[in-house]
């Protein structure tokens, strides 16, 4: 006598595959269906089919990454610093601040210029946006914004129009207006919508496209006029907190750094990710293209900035201290790309010597944080916004 | 920062720490300011101010708190005794500094020495009693026991500890006025959360094969020859730059004086010789320059082929416009330059103009670019080196001025009147939407005296 189990079994049709066979209850999400066993074996085959099929996706996608570093080493033959050696040091170095710039009632924590080389607009914690002449400190226009935080401000390349936002996840452009009967405020026009704060925004070659990079972790292209989104970029895995457009002649490209530690290069008009670079210990806060448009610098808040050669596809050189132990908030480079000017958290400016690596001279002066640095467009001056309220001009 | 401390605080390396006396009592295991800026400046090979401003931020962040004047975190570089403040109380242990623990350090303070708090110490204590008050008999009865069970300790035990808590308090209750050194900005989604780990699904790890396999197949220059680039763009550019050459006759910021921006204004009669050698760099600063636009225009026009730039002008236009006029820009483009037996036609070979007339039939504001690289190239590989030849161009060059270096004024504190310039912005009014679209090349010149 064998031991022979019996179940008791429903005989009908397979919820599945519908054949008339023994069914066994399943459950899937929550719902209690009858399955033929042929069917509930490969119910189970296929959920370990998934994980199988994640783990080697995962797997392949490490090796190739390995591979492509490999790949992208085998061409790099020599350090920055070795090619730099036969360049002349730089002497010594003085710049002083030249203007004071007092008038928000909170940190400033953005500015940009404007073609005419003196305007500056600046956006600060308590929502104001202010536009100075900043080689008579006056200022021009004021906005106040609805929202906090106004963590983006840019100036249209005609300098007839301004755009700003924040946590109010929007970026508005406000056309310049002297007449005095004007409330600047009623000529808003809002542009761009994220579902997070907005970061960093910039015009384009016209006033009307404006890009912004946004806490909800994508990029953006709008049309000023109709606020019609144009392109979305998405690929970073966290906050994007700067963007910068290349300087090229074709002018395609923008790349674009956020706290997942990752720069981009972008493709405006595929909305593509060109190149990524990934070498940083921690969020990037600020990416400036080199004036060439080959290159780009990063200030990160691992304390570090570093350079990245578009067309070797690499990080090539690391600007890093070991007394700087606070993260660079901002950075830029002077016109002919040999200094790199870079705001600090520790309230001071390092100018670094872009092709020797080595710092050139370190600026006191502000009270706070500095989270704003920019040259201005015919490289005379540059100006650094800070947590201490005020901006300063240097030169 | 805490590897910073760590390190000073290493028995052989770090900074050599005594008994220092603070009025009658010996406190153990203190340093001097000077220590402190000292051992900075030889460790990290920086200048003494450099020391002096990161040991004060280090004393701000309450890592090092002063035992002399514990009520301002201030670090002096003289024989003031510092001490390093207990990991317990690290700001990056990041514990809530409860309101509880606050009132019962207020409460301490009244109690030992009625009148000892501070204006804003007092306004909290009176805020936090009437917030608290449910739990206000717990507040003083602590401060009581921790009073008392202070009072069985050495004296030195007693200081050390007040001031320590001081420092903490000052970090995490800043007076009004001082900044706090703890706030941090909008809070940012930090790669360490589970939104991230969500997205690494499938697609992710897809779109991440994707991107490394056509990394893989791009071409790639060698580092050698990318760096040679940029010594070379450096030493080119270099005499341009006015923060490393400085600018003739003097750099408006620090004289005052604004005949540089008159000088290099978008339209002068003669352009300096600084700015006519940049146009022969490349082709980009040609076309970047109005003034120097305009003499390219002029020597295309003697080739007859000026369309070509009038072209490019207009697809540039196409490109950055708004979007509802991109139709009718794009057919005013094809009219002028494309159309066969147009006016003004460009001279495209036939497999760009299939293209772009198979474009055309939906309307978008890349539709013209494959024309347009082609136009642009043939005038950057062409017209451009046949106009850096020209005699125009050379023409340019020796009547450039060199504008001589501002004397420096023989009484130098006397300022310079600043005048304010016309704000591009005013010539809104002028209704020049066109010139808006076209960006820099509408700024107007500032009028200047010098």
């Amino acid at each position: 006598m064998c031991d022979q189990t019996f179940l008791a079994e429903v005989f009908g049709p397979c919820d599945k595959c519908s054949k008339d066979k023994p069914l066994r209850p399943v459950y899937v999400e929550s719902e209690q269906l009858s399955y033929c066993s042929l069917c509930v074996e490969m119910m189970a085959t296929e959920g370990l089919r998934e994980n199988e099929t994640l783990a080697s996706l995962k797997n392949e996608a490490e090796s190739l990454k390995g591979k492509l570093e490999e790949e992208r080493a085998k061409l790099h033959d020599v350090e920055l610093h070795q090619v730099a050696e036969r360049v002349e040091a730089l002497g010594q170095f003085v710049m002083k601040t030249r203007r004071t710039l007092k008038g928000h009632g909170n940190k400033v924590l953005c500015m940009d210029w404007c073609k005419d080389k003196r305007r500056i607009v600046s956006s600060s914690q308590d929502g104001k946006v202010i536009v100075w002449d900043s080689f008579t400190t006056n200022k021009e226009h004021a906005v106040t914004m609805p929202c906090t935080w106004v963590m983006a401000c840019a100036y249209a390349p005609s300098g007839c129009a301004i755009a700003c936002g924040g946590l109010d996840n929007k970026c508005s452009v406000y056309p310049l207006t002297f007449d005095k009967n004007e409330n600047m405020a009623a000529k808003k026009k809002s542009v761009a919508m994220h579902t997070n704060y907005l970061s960093a925004c910039s015009f384009t070659n016209s006033d009307m496209q404006i890009l912004t990079a946004s806490g909800d972790g994508t990029c953006a292209l709008w049309d000023v006029e109709s606020g019609q989104l144009l392109q979305s970029f998405h690929g970073h895995g966290a906050d994007v907190l700067c963007l910068d457009l290349a300087p090229s002649e074709t002018g395609n490209t923008f790349v674009s750094g956020g706290c997942d530690k990752k720069a981009m290069v972008w493709d405006m008009r595929s909305g593509q990710c060109i190149q990524s670079f990934e070498t940083h210990d921690s969020d990037i806060n600020s990416v400036r293209y080199y004036p060439s448009g080959d290159a780009f610098a990063s200030g990160s808040d691992d304390a570090t900035c570093r350079l990245y050669d578009l067309r070797a596809d690499r990080e090539v050189a690391i600007y890093s201290k070991e007394s700087i132990i606070f993260g660079a908030s901002s950075v830029d480079f002077s016109l002919s790309g040999r200094l790199l000017f870079a705001g600090y958290n520790d309230y001071t400016i390092n100018v670094w010597d872009v092709l020797k690596g080595s710092r050139v001279s370190i600026l006191f002066g502000h009270e706070n944080r500095v989270s704003t640095l920019r040259v201005s467009p015919d490289g005379t001056a540059f100006c650094s916004g800070s947590w201490d309220h005020t901006l300063r001009i240097w030169a | 920062m805490e590897r910073m401390i760590v390190s000073m605080q290493d028995p052989d390396m770090g900074i050599k720490m005594r008994n220092q006396r603070l009025l009658i009592t010996v406190i153990p295991h203190a340093m001097t300011g000077n220590d402190i800026v000292e051992w900075l400046i030889q460790k990290y090979g920086i200048s003494e101010e450099e020391s002096l401003h990161l040991g004060n931020l280090i004393v701000k962040h309450g890592y090092i708190y002063p035992l002399k004047d514990p009520r301002s975190l201030v670090l002096r570089a003289d024989e003031s005794p510092y001490r390093f403040q207990t990991p317990y109380f690290w700001t990056s242990t990041k514990w809530p500094a409860t309101e509880l623990d606050y009132a019962i350090y207020l409460a301490k303070k009244n109690i030992r020495k009625q009148g000892d708090l501070v204006e804003h110490e007092k306004d909290n204590y009176n805020l936090l009693h009437k917030r608290i008050n449910h739990t206000w008999d717990f507040v003083v009865m602590q401060a009581r026991e921790q009073l008392r069970a202070a009072k069985q300790r050495r004296k030195g035990d007693r200081i050390v500890i007040d001031c320590q808590e001081q420092a903490y308090w000052l970090v995490n209750r800043p007076p009004p006025g001082a900044p706090n050194v703890l706030e941090q900005g909008p809070e940012r989604r930090s790669c360490h959360t589970t939104q991230v780990q969500l997205t690494q699904n499938m697609d992710y790890y897809k779109r991440e094969i994707e991107y490394c396999s056509k990394a893989m197949a791009r071409t790639r220059v060698k580092s050698s020859i990318c760096l040679e680039g940029y010594i070379k763009f450096s030493e080119q550019y270099m005499p341009h730059d006015p923060i490393m050459s400085g600018c003739l006759p003097s750099n408006p910021w620090i004289t005052d004086d604004t005949t540089y921006w008159a000088m290099n204004a978008p339209t002068v009669p003669t352009p300096t010789k600084l700015r006519v050698e940049r146009w022969g760099f490349n082709f980009r600063e040609l076309l970047s320059d109005p003034l120097g636009r305009a003499q390219f225009l002029d020597s295309l026009k003697k080739e007859f082929s000026a369309e070509n730039l009038s072209f490019w002008e207009a697809c540039e236009e196409l490109r950055y416009g708004e979007q509802s006029r991109i139709p009718e820009i794009m057919d005013s483009i094809y009219q002028q330059f494309l159309a066969p037996g147009a006016t003004r036609w460009v001279n495209i070979d036939s497999k760009t103009m299939g293209q772009t007339l198979e474009g055309m039939k939906t309307p978008h504001r890349y539709v013209m670019d494959d024309a347009q690289m082609h136009i642009y190239m043939l005038m950057k590989k062409d017209s451009y080196p046949r106009f850096l030849k020209s005699e125009l161009y050379k023409n340019l060059l020796a009547e450039a001025v060199i504008p001589p270096e501002t004397k420096k004024r023989v009484f130098p504190f006397m300022r310079k009147q600043r005048h304010s310039s016309p704000s591009p912005a005013l010539f809104l009014a002028a209704g020049d939407a066109e010139e808006r679209s076209r960006g820099p090349t509408a700024a107007p010149v500032p009028e200047e005296e010098s």
